[in-house]
C-alpha cells in the first residue's frame, strides 16, 4: 500500500467578505477612524465567510486525484492552501515531497523580456533550478514550437505563442507532487492534446498529481480518484467514474449553474443533451464533434404538464461567451412526459474549442426552464485556419484556392 | 508561509522506488522534504533555511528587475550615471557656489557626489521596496515562495546601479587629486548600513502599501524630507555637537558621513552617532520583519 504524501485534516479557510473594498486607502481608513474611532476598531463578525470548512483528505503517492465542484465550491481555495499560497484558518496538512503548483500559465511572464528570459524567470518561480532550466531549455523551446522567436520580447508574441511557451515551461516541471488548476483549458485543441499527453507522462512517472478541472471527460481519463467539493466541504470521494457520474447526475438534475437561477416553475426541465450523428451509431463521446458533416444535436426535456403554444429557444456560445447562433421555435404543443428536441445542422464549421449550448422553453411568456447545457460541446475538427494565431477566425472553413490567368 | 522541516522519510522503501523513477527523468535527486501547513502563529518565524533554498529565485527577481529597468529606458546604463551627476551639478551651483554652504574643505563635486551615490541607492531601494509586493501581487496569488524574497530583491537590485555610481565616484575623486586613504576599505560597512536601513524601512512600507495603496504616493515626499534631514547638501558639522547623537537616529546621516570620511579622510571618524544608528537599524529590521510577516499571510487573500 502506497503511503500518503498529502494528509490534510480539518482544513478551513475563513475570508473577510468584501476584503477587496476594505483594502482601499490609508486616507479613507484615517477618515473613518476620525469620524467614529470605536466603530472603526470593532470588527464585524458578519463580514466573514468560510470558503472551506473541515476538509480532510489523503492523497497517496503516485495517485492522480481530481477535484470537481461548482464555481466557488472551494476547489481553488483548497489547492491554494495545499500549495501554500494562502494559509488555512483551521486545521493542518502535511505534505511529503517537493510540491509545485500550476494555478495559471505564464506566471511571472513579463512583456519586455524575451521568450528565453521569461523561461528562466518563470521556471525559477515555479521551482526549477537554474541548472535544470539550462538543461531543458532546448526541449522547452521545441515543445512550444517557437524556435524562431525565442529571443523576441513576448509582448510581440501572438496569444497562441505566449500560451504555448508558458505551458511548455510548466510542462517541464518535475516535482514529486504537482497541483494543477484548470490550466489545460488553453491553447488550441492540438496543443491541449499535447499537454494532456505530457500530463499523462507525469502521472505514469509515479508522480502525485492533484488536478482541478471542469472538463469531466478529462477527469475520467486522467484521475484515479475524484473528490467532489461542494459548498466548502467534501461531498463525495471515490473512484473517478463514480464520483464524476454522480456529480454529472446532480448537475443534470437541476443543481447546476448557480449563477443563472432556473425558472421557478417545475413544469418543465431540460435533462441532458448529446450529439447524435446522422450517419454512424451513438458516439462514445456524445459531447465532442469531430466532423464537419451534417450533425444533429438532441436535448431531452421533461414536462410535468402539457403545454400549448410554447416557445423553444436555442443558442450557441463560444468560450468567450460570444453568441455564435440562435433561433426560436414557436407554436409548440407538447404533452406531459419526456420529449427530445432535435436540431439538425448541415455543418457546424466553427473553430475547434469549447462551446456551450443554451436551451429554453417558454409558455404564455413564462420561462419554464433555461439551461446552460453541461458539459460543454468540444469541437475537435481539423483546423483550417491561418498559420498566425491572431488571424484565427470564428469559422473553420476549408476553402478552395485556384489561380486563373 | 508554512514551517519547513526536513525529516528522514518514514517509508524509505516506496520513496526509494519513487526516487529511482524520478531519477530516470531528473538527474538531480532531492532530499525528502516534509512541509507542514498550519494556520499562522507566533510572532516571528524566520525560516532562514527555506530562504536559502530560494536564493536562486532571489537572484532571478533581481536579474529580471535590472533587465526590465535597463530595457525600458532608452539610454539605459547612462541614466544611472547621469542622474547623480546632474544632481551633483545642481547642488554644486546652488548650494555650493551661490549659497556657499561649507564642504569641509572638499571640492564641491566630490563633497556632493560622495553623498549622492549612497543616497541615490537608498532612495531608489526604498521606493522599489515599497511597491514590490503590490507590483508582484499577481505572482503572489499564483505561486508560493517566501515573500521575504521580494523586499530583499528590491534592496539588492539597486546595488548594480550603486556599483556603477561608485566607479564614477572613485574616478571623480581621483580626478580632483584626492587619493582615498586606507579607510576606503570600510566603505562596505557603510553600504551595509544603507542596505539595512532601506530594508528596515522598506519592510514596513511594502507591507503598508499592500494594505493601503496610497502609501506608495507618500514615499516620494518622505524621501525628499529625509534627504533634507540627512547631510547630503550640507556637512553634518552644521549640526551642533550636543544634538549629534540625536542625529544618529537617522541612520542615513551616519552612512553619508561615513562615505565622505572613508573616501577622503576628511571629517571625523564615525563614533557614538554611528553606534546609535546601528542599534536603530537593527530594531527597524526586526520590527519590520515581524510586521511584514503579519501582513504577508493575508496579501494573497486580498486580491
Amino acid at each position: 500500500m502506497a503511503t500518503a504524501v498529502i494528509a490534510a485534516e480539518g482544513l478551513g479557510k475563513r475570508y473577510q467578505r468584501g476584503a477587496v473594498e476594505s483594502r482601499g486607502m490609508l486616507r479613507d481608513s484615517i477618515m473613518k477612524f476620525a469620524r467614529n474611532p470605536l466603530a472603526a476598531l470593532r470588527r464585524s463578525k458578519q463580514e466573514t465567510f468560510w470558503a472551506l470548512k473541515d476538509v480532510s483528505l489523503e492523497v497517496k503517492e503516485g495517485e492522480v486525484l481530481g477535484l470537481i465542484g461548482r464555481n466557488g465550491a472551494g476547489k481553488t481555495t483548497l489547492l491554494k492552501i495545499l500549495s501554500r499560497i494562502t494559509r488555512p484558518t483551521t486545521g493542518h496538512a502535511e505534505i511529503r515531497g517537493h510540491v509545485r503548483s500550476l494555478l495559471e500559465v505564464g506566471t511571472g511572464f513579463h512583456g519586455e523580456l524575451t521568450g528565453r528570459e521569461n523561461t528562466y524567470f518563470s521556471g525559477s518561480l515555479l521551482g526549477m533550478k537554474k541548472r535544470e532550466i539550462d538543461r531543458k531549455l532546448d526541449e522547452i523551446i521545441a515543445f512550444a514550437e517557437i524556435e524562431k522567436f525565442i529571443d523576441t520580447p513576448v509582448k510581440h508574441y501572438s496569444s497562441g505563442m505566449y500560451v504555448r511557451l508558458a505551458f511548455a515551461v510548466a510542462a517541464h516541471l518535475e516535482p514529486e507532487i504537482l497541483l494543477v488548476d484548470e490550466v489545460l483549458a488553453v491553447g488550441d485543441i492540438n496543443f491541449q492534446k499535447k499537454c494532456l499527453g505530457k500530463m499523462g507522462d507525469v502521472a505514469r512517472a509515479g508522480r502525485t498529481v492533484v488536478l482541478v478541472s471542469h472538463q469531466m471527460n478529462q477527469m475520467r481519463r486522467l484521475c484515479d480518484r475524484v473528490v467532489w467539493v461542494d459548498g466548502g466541504t467534501i461531498r463525495m470521494v471515490g473512484a473517478a467514474h463514480e464520483v464524476v457520474s454522480a456529480y454529472e447526475a446532480a448537475m443534470f438534475a437541476g443543481e447546476r449553474s448557480k449563477g443563472l437561477e432556473r425558472g421557478a416553475s417545475t413544469k418543465a426541465k431540460f435533462l441532458r443533451w448529446e450529439i447524435s450523428r446522422i450517419a454512424g451509431a451513438a458516439s462514445e463521446e456524445p459531447h465532442t464533434l469531430r466532423t464537419r458533416e451534417p450533425v444533429t444535436v438532441n436535448f431531452a426535456v421533461q414536462l410535468a404538464s402539457p403545454i400549448r403554444n410554447g416557445e423553444h429557444g436555442i443558442a450557441l456560445f463560444n468560450a468567450e461567451r460570444q453568441l455564435m447562433w440562435a433561433r426560436a421555435e414557436q407554436g409548440i404543443d407538447l404533452d406531459a412526459g419526456v420529449h427530445v428536441f432535435s436540431h439538425t445542422f448541415p455543418s457546424l464549421p466553427l473553430r475547434p474549442g469549447p462551446y456551450q449550448w443554451q436551451v429554453s422553453l417558454w409558455a404564455d411568456s413564462e420561462m419554464l426552464d433555461l439551461w446552460d447545457c453541461g458539459p460543454d460541446m468540444t469541437i475537435a475538427t481539423e483546423a483550417h485556419q491561418h498559420y498566425l494565431d491572431e488571424w484565427n477566425g470564428i469559422l473553420n472553413l476549408p476553402s478552395q484556392f485556384q489561380r486563373t490567368s | 508561509m508554512a514551517t519547513t522541516t526536513t525529516k528522514p522519510s518514514s517509508a524509505s522503501g516506496s520513496l526509494a522506488a519513487a526516487n529511482a523513477a524520478a531519477e530516470a527523468m531528473a538527474p538531480a535527486p532531492r532530499a525528502p522534504v516534509t512541509v507542514l501547513i498550519e494556520p499562522p502563529r507566533g510572532l516571528l518565524e524566520l525560516r532562514l533555511r527555506e530562504l536559502w533554498e530560494y536564493r536562486e529565485l532571489l537572484y532571478f527577481f533581481v536579474w529580471r528587475d535590472v533587465k526590465v529597468r535597463y530595457k525600458q529606458t532608452v539610454i539605459g546604463v547612462a541614466w544611472v550615471i547621469l542622474q547623480p551627476l546632474m544632481t551633483m551639478g545642481v547642488f554644486t551651483i546652488f548650494f555650493g557656489r551661490l549659497a556657499k554652504l561649507p564642504s569641509e574643505g572638499l571640492p564641491y563635486p566630490v563633497f556632493y557626489f560622495a553623498a549622492l551615490v549612497p543616497w541615490t541607492y537608498f532612495a531608489q531601494a526604498l521606493q522599489n521596496c515599497t511597491t514590490i509586493v503590490v507590483a508582484n501581487q499577481h505572482v503572489i496569488t499564483k505561486v508560493y515562495f517566501p515573500r521575504l524574497v521580494l523586499p530583499l530583491a528590491a534592496v539588492c537590485s539597486g546595488l548594480l546601479d550603486f556599483v556603477i555610481g561608485f566607479a564614477v565616484m572613485i574616478i571623480l575623486t581621483l580626478s580632483f587629486g584626492i587619493h582615498p586613504p586606507a579607510t576606503v576599505a570600510l566603505l562596505p560597512v557603510f553600504l551595509l548600513l544603507a542596505v539595512a536601513t532601506a530594508l528596515g524601512v522598506g519592510l514596513w512600507t511594502s507591507a503598508l502599501n499592500a494594505l493601503y495603496r496610497d502609501v506608495a504616493s507618500i514615499i516620494p515626499f518622505i524621501v525628499q524630507f529625509w534627504m533634507l534631514a540627512s547631510p547630503v547638501a550640507y556637512p553634518s558639522s552644521l549640526v551642533p555637537e550636543r544634538w549629534r547623537w540625536l542625529y544618529g537616529l537617522n541612520p542615513m546621516a551616519g552612512v553619508i558621513d561615513g562615505f565622505r570620511w572613508a573616501l577622503t579622510g576628511v571629517g571625523k571618524p564615525p563614533g557614538a552617532q554611528m553606534a546609535v544608528s546601528a542599534v536603530v537599524v537593527c530594531l527597524l529590521v526586526v520590527a519590520g520583519l515581524i510586521f511584514f510577516q503579519r501582513v504577508e499571510g493575508t496579501v494573497a487573500d486580498r486580491v
